[in-house]
């Protein structure tokens, strides 16, 4: 096969020492930057964009790439060590990890979560390198409407997943909602609920209600229990390493399913965090142990962490087929290629040969130098919950602010973050989920885009959203999902009698 | 609808060149103002735009060839269609560590929202090019020229598609400006971003758009969508073979050789904060002239087919007035501005 031979030969030019040196530097950083909450993946890019102006565009994009990879590696750290999700696809990973590590799991918690994020990464370079074309093709099918039924399944796969009543999900998704509608209104050009204020022209970012209802809230409330981590009487051996591998492939349909989800959320592209949540409300419906999802279940963390990368990773593919990005980093690495001087598009594949066989060569290299990296330091990363809470919470205060304020260099976020934080306290206290109102404040506005765009294509009626087998699926499937705790109900209603 | 003269302008240029050098030369002899602290270069829109890959360019190629002691950090404040930038730029009056790369949104958001501010604010500093803008088609469609184009679209009666970049901005500008000069009927729809309407167009989501040269050239080489007309009053001077079947950007002809008459250029300049003394903006001018010098930046315009008009001084402050009155017009006219 000529994708085989064109790989090979993209393996050699990746592994010449410079570019594997190249590739070990981004991998670090990447890690350090998905770590510092705020300083997100497309910042880091974008910020050591410039200095990979005087290298080739091959090795540029390799260490480029790898930094990109690290970041996703080291968003899952923090989110299950302190419940802070540094990136808006790892807040799912909190759900299951952080209770893992409060239980003194950690160790596994971190290992699951790499060898995760490698097994989905890897899936999608696998689809990229066999099936590029093809799947270039499907994006191309994904017009507004369709942009916004996978939206509404994203949605819909969150409504009834919660422990608490279904009522109180919602609740949340629409206090997400009416702060996602802060700011500019992309459709009209004009402002919405900024009250004549400067500082609310930006809207809410989701980086600082993130930090401040998961970071700032978690730490008020470990602050009420009396300043006790349980986390620190962890026994961290180097070897849970291997013990957590032995009881990874049990999980191999949540995988499987993780993956494919995350490889289609990456291309058509509604990107990672659609793909994170889904792939964990999917999880919890079908696992046997569903219902303890939310209390450190080890599967917990694999479905959204395999789902995150396999959509992280395959978001670049539309990216150099299409010219359109995936997700914010890949944005900023699109303009690095027309600043390096190559065009991405359809004729990408043809012209630059050496430039995107390299690039998908160093997928798998990076990836597995990352997962090397990453996993040697697992036991270096738990051992931080043995360090004394009263020590860290300051640090970690200190870490939230800094993140806060380097979203949009303001203090007024700062402030926006201590409020975010006494809302998740309090949220929490009553029993609110927090991750509906996190899921509508990300895609909130780009589900209203989505479909408000489509009404202006179909002039108001909305038929559009049934109008081709593929939307129809889409919608479809969202009703479904969205109805199924009825659905259920009602089977068992009509079924368990006449059974019994 | 006035329209850009870039001949007179070029000529007016040459006057101002010739003004700026004798002005200059006493103040050579003094020392010169020079950043003592790292210059931040604020970009009013999202990280991988157009203005977003001109300012990052600008900083490889600053640091590449050592034009500057100070190191150079870009920052995006894309919030309120790059209203958080402009207002940040504003409030900074007297610090001359801090430029601002500008888009059409320099005129356009503070009409479409009413957040107070006007480039008056501001301190112009020079032009660094003008962005071009042309008619696309996806090429299974039958129509080769912008007629045939608008006479589909009349016989469609309204049912045609333009997708653009935001809300009343320019795309939804130069598609107002179609409608008007053509008695043609569209339905407009704002995306993201520049790549995500090309892409449309291609998926043959909508039937046109008018994307910037950058964001549509691949898909014209890869076939699969094709340039109408170029809204500029002569076709683009760059000759270098672009599709396999050797056409040229060259080639695209102006709109107005075809009957339809709109011209749209955008501006991409560059701004100070207020109260910014002379020996300053002349040294950002120096610096930018520099850089239009590198090799790099020449790369840069070809690839994206840009209009390398330069401008400086009170030209350059002529030329913006000019604009604005006439976005002020265009967008009154369309009914975009800010109901008070």
């Amino acid at each position: 096969m000529e994708e085989i031979a064109n790989l090979f030969h993209g393996f050699a030019v990746v592994i010449e020492p410079f570019n594997l040196m190249l590739m070990l530097v981004g991998i670090l950083l990447g890690v350090i930057i998905g770590v510092l909450p705020g300083l997100g993946g497309a910042n880091g890019v974008a910020i050591l964009l410039p200095l990979t102006f005087s290298m080739s565009p091959t090795s540029a994009i390799i260490m480029l790439s790898c930094i990109y990879w690290g970041a996703l590696f080291g968003g899952a750290i923090t989110s299950i060590l302190f419940n802070i999700p540094g990136e808006p696809w790892s807040v799912a990973t909190t759900f299951d990890g952080h209770p893992m590590a409060q239980k003194g799991r950690a160790g596994e918690a971190l290992t699951a979560a790499f060898t995760s994020s490698f097994v989905g990464a890897l899936f999608a370079v696998i689809m990229i390198t066999l099936v590029a074309p093809l799947v270039a093709a499907f994006a191309l099918r994904f017009g507004p409407a369709e942009k916004f039924g996978v939206y509404f399944l994203a949605f819909c796969s969150f409504i009834g997943m919660s422990k608490e009543p279904a009522f109180k999900t919602v609740a949340a998704m629409m206090i997400g909602f009416a702060l996602a509608a802060v700011g500019l209104d992309q459709m009209t050009g004009q402002l919405r609920l900024t009250f004549g204020s400067e500082y609310l022209l930006t809207g809410f970012d989701f980086l600082i209600a993130v930090i401040g209802l998961f970071g700032i809230g978690e730490i008020l409330l470990t602050m009420e229990e009396g300043l006790s981590f349980k986390g620190r009487t962890a026994v961290i051996s180097p070897r849970v390493v291997l013990e957590t591998w032995a009881e990874l492939p049990r999980y191999w349909i949540t995988s499987l399913r993780s993956c494919i989800i995350g490889c289609w959320m990456g291309v058509t592209p509604a990107g990672a965090t659609p793909a994170s949540f889904m792939s964990y409300g999917l999880a919890k419906r079908m696992s046997k142990t569903g219902h303890k999802f939310g209390t450190g279940e080890i599967e917990g963390v694999v479905a959204p962490e395999t789902a995150a990368h396999a959509a992280g990773t395959s978001a670049l593919l539309p990216m150099l087929s299409l010219g359109v990005p995936g997700s914010p980093t890949a944005a900023v690495l699109l303009g690095g290629l027309l600043i390096w001087g190559l065009q991405p598009g359809p004729m990408l594949f043809v012209e630059q040969k050496e430039f995107v066989w390299g690039l998908i060569a160093s997928m798998y290299l990076g990836n597995v130098a990352g997962l090397l990296v990453v996993l040697t330091c697992v036991p270096l990363f738990a051992a931080i919950l043995r360090i004394p809470f009263s020590i860290i919470a300051p640090i970690i205060l200190v870490f939230c602010a800094i993140g806060a304020y380097t979203v949009h260099n303001s203090t007024f976020d700062v402030m926006l973050m201590l409020v975010f934080g006494v809302l998740g306290y309090l949220m929490k206290k009553c029993n609110y989920p927090m991750a509906p109102m996190v899921l509508a404040i990300v895609l909130g506005d780009k589900a209203e885009e989505a479909f408000r765009q489509s009404l202006l294509t179909s002039q108001g009626s909305l038929s559009i959203f049934w109008s081709n087998g593929l939307v129809g699926t889409i919608m479809a499937l969202g009703l479904i999902v969205l109805l199924w705790p009825l659905i259920q109900s009602g089977w068992s209603r009509v079924f368990r009698p006449a059974a019994a | 609808m006035t329209h850009l003269d870039l001949r007179s302008c070029s000529r007016v240029a040459a006057l101002g060149l010739a003004a700026a050098f004798m002005a200059s030369m006493p103040s050579a002899a003094q020392a010169a103002w020079e950043p003592t602290r790292p210059v931040e270069f604020i970009v009013p829109a999202g990280t991988g735009g157009g203005a977003d890959q001109m300012a990052r360019t600008i900083q490889g190629i600053i640091s590449k060839h050592n034009l500057m002691k100070q190191p150079m950090v870009v920052i995006n404040k894309a919030g309120g269609a790059g209203g958080e930038g402009f207002l940040d730029v504003k409030n900074s009056k007297g610090n001359p560590q801090k430029i601002i790369i500008t888009l059409s949104n320099l005129f356009t958001t503070p009409l479409a929202t009413g957040i107070p501010f006007n480039w008056k604010d501001l301190t112009p500093v020079a032009m660094l090019a003008l962005d071009e803008f042309i008619l696309w088609v996806n090429a299974e469609k039958p129509y080769k020229t912008a007629k045939d184009f608008i006479e589909a679209a009349k016989q469609a009666n309204g049912s045609f598609k333009i997708a653009g970049t935001g809300s009343k901005q320019e795309d939804q500008i130069i598609t107002e400006a179609i409608q008007k000069a053509t008695g043609a009927k569209f339905i407009y729809i704002p995306q993201g971003g520049g790549g995500a309407v090309a892409v449309q167009l291609v998926g043959n989501h909508v039937d046109a758009t008018v994307n910037n040269p950058i964001e549509a050239v691949s898909h014209w080489r890869g076939g699969k969508l094709r340039p109408l007309c170029v809204f500029d009053s002569k076709p683009v001077e760059y000759h270098e073979k672009i599709t396999p079947d050797g056409q040229t950007w060259a080639d695209v002809p102006a709109c107005k050789a075809q009957g339809l008459n709109v011209e749209y250029l955008m501006l991409r300049g560059v701004f100070m904060p207020g109260g910014a003394s002379n020996d300053q903006v002349q040294y950002y001018v120096d610096l930018f002239k520099k850089v239009r010098e590198t090799p790099e930046w020449k790369d840069f315009m070809r690839s994206g087919a840009f209009n390398t008009t330069f401008m400086s001084g009170d030209q350059f402050k002529d030329w913006i007035a000019k604009e604005e009155k006439r976005h002020e017009e265009l967008m009154k006219a369309a009914g975009f501005l800010e109901k008070k």
